[in-house]
């Protein structure tokens, strides 16, 4: 029973690292960007819904809604004064602008809210709390399941925004080919931006979801950027279902080895994504080894 | 009436100059063959003109408006399309996704793009990558005249198809061209070129060497054209 326990709750926290890598796929897939500061990007989001909640006593909830705008503002002007001139010259010049925000964003937070550890768990109300216990050695926290519904609806959303909807066939031709994109009259200086917004929102929705389920403070990025990177190779570079698959995948990981020791926790999901880094990247050179 | 006027136009790639100094016309309705060797600088013209290529010095005027420095995807608002070499399709998107991305109001929908290939018609639904060479290069086709062109930049269609398969695209091709669209084409088969277009523009190295009524030009003068062997004074 432990094992089918420790395997729900690592679905519950895979739902939560999927959110987060949600974004970081989408720029990947869209833009050929790794972007270094979504994580920090999804801390900003958290600190922007906190300043909301301190400010009118709201719930994180509807102040993430208000925060949306914000976050959607932030992601257009991130792609046009930062991505779009970073892209032109080469594929490392995101990736060196990106790490550069990444600190910008970690010491801002830092200047404006000191290095206190944060959390929204309280202001959430009944929801952080309660639980069903299914049998002696399972409970389902209602928590995990708000985000494991919200996890599915979201990459739903996309996955029929992209397959269904003209503006999403406008985002994977321009993925699949800016240039041929462009003489179908398809403004893709438009379509990144929109892309970068998307993937920012979504990134403080996993921001929200942070500071709901565990604390936060101006650093916490980087982990989280950790996670969501994981995520986001285990399920394969580039595809949507796969970076919820990742996430639960990784999540799943985490849980089973903190059931061996919780020190394990992490490692073990770093061990997943190596895994699966030699098989998917490294076979090819392993099989020819062995054919030797 | 004059639709296209480029003048002076100058492109290049870094050091390397691929096209220098042209100057031409284009008449509504008209239709002109690009011709020249590999390498002549025919696509980059036909770029430069789509907005592909941003050219080094000269101007593109289309309808009376300067658009040397407009972007691509604004020019096709403007009535300009190019069905680039080699296809460059969606791969993942279906026949009618790859259609209904460029579409803008007029003429053409998807419903009259397949009535002009039918044999797109049974593989409405299946991914571009899935299609035959033929198949490909009708979507691409079809995928700009959606845009509902004044101006429909061709490059290459027959490169890399069988001879039958080309045949039928000229055949498509005529009947777009009978609805009075202005079509700019580049084409490596001489005979084609000369019977489908009622005015050629042979470019060697960059420049024009030879232009004229293709009724008008023998196909000797042609050659010697093609090739610089007898460079016109």
């Amino acid at each position: 029973m432990t094992i089918v326990n420790a395997v729900v709750q690592g679905i519950f926290l895979g739902a939560f690292y999927a959110v987060l890598a949600c974004g970081l796929s989408i720029m990947f897939g869209v833009m050929r960007i790794i972007n270094l500061a979504h994580g920090d990007i999804a801390v900003l989001g958290a600190y922007i819904v906190f300043v909301i909640v301190e400010a009118t006593g709201t719930s994180p909830f509807i102040a993430f809604v208000a925060a949306l705008p914000v976050m959607i503002a932030l992601g257009y002007l991130l792609q046009l004064a930062v991505l779009e001139r970073s892209l032109k010259s080469g594929i490392l010049t995101p990736l060196l602008a990106t790490f550069g925000l990444s600190i910008v964003i970690q010491n801002v937070l830092l200047i404006r809210f000191s290095p206190d550890v944060r959390s929204l768990g309280g202001d959430a109300g009944a929801i952080t709390t309660s639980s069903w216990q299914v049998t002696g050695g399972l409970s389902v926290s209602a928590l995990g399941i708000v985000i494991l519904v919200v996890a599915v609806l979201v990459f739903g959303a996309l996955q029929l925004f992209l397959s269904r909807t003209r503006a999403g066939w406008t985002m994977r031709a321009t993925a699949e080919d800016a240039d041929a994109a462009e003489l179908a009259g398809i403004d893709s200086r438009g379509v990144y931006a929109r892309a970068t917004a998307l993937a920012v929102a979504i990134a403080a929705l996993g921001g929200l979801f942070l500071a709901i389920r565990s604390v936060f403070d101006p650093l916490s990025g980087p982990t989280q950027l950790i996670f969501a990177f994981e995520a986001v190779v285990i399920g394969g570079m580039g595809s949507l279902w796969g970076t919820l698959l990742g996430g639960l995948a990784l999540g799943v990981a985490q849980t089973l080895g903190a059931q061996i020791n919780p020190e394990y926790s992490a490692l073990t999901g770093h061990l997943l994504f190596l895994a699966v880094l030699i098989i998917r990247y490294g076979g090819g050179r392993l099989s020819l080894r062995l054919a030797r | 009436m004059t639709l296209l006027r480029v003048e002076q136009l100058d492109c290049r790639y870094g050091l390397l100059q691929a096209v220098r100094g042209v100057s031409f016309e284009v008449a509504q309705g008209e239709t002109l063959a690009l011709i020249g060797a590999n390498g002549a600088g025919k696509s980059t013209l036909l770029r430069a003109i789509a907005g592909a290529h941003k050219p080094h010095g000269g101007r593109v005027v289309f309808a009376d408006a300067d658009v040397t420095a407009m972007p691509a995807h604004r020019r096709v608002s403007l009535g300009i399309a190019l069905v680039p070499e080699g296809r460059r399709l969606f791969p993942s998107l279906s026949v009618e996704e790859n259609l209904r991305v460029a579409a803008r109001r007029g003429r053409w929908d998807v419903q009259s793009v397949l009535e002009v290939f039918p044999m797109l018609q049974a593989r409405r639904h299946v991914a571009a990558a899935n299609l035959s060479g033929g198949e490909q290069q009708a979507v691409a086709i079809g995928r700009a005249l959606m845009s509902n062109p004044r101006l429909l930049l061709l490059d290459e269609v027959s490169l890399g198809l069988a001879p039958i398969v080309v045949d039928s695209v000229y055949r498509s091709l005529a009947g777009v061209i009978k609805e009075g669209t202005t079509v700019i084409l580049v084409e490596q088969d001489l005979a084609r070129a000369l019977k489908v277009a009622a005015r050629v523009i042979c470019v060697l190295e960059g420049r024009i060497v030879l232009e004229g009524e293709a009724a008008s030009l023998d196909r000797d003068r042609v050659v010697s054209a093609y090739f610089g062997l007898k460079r016109p004074a």
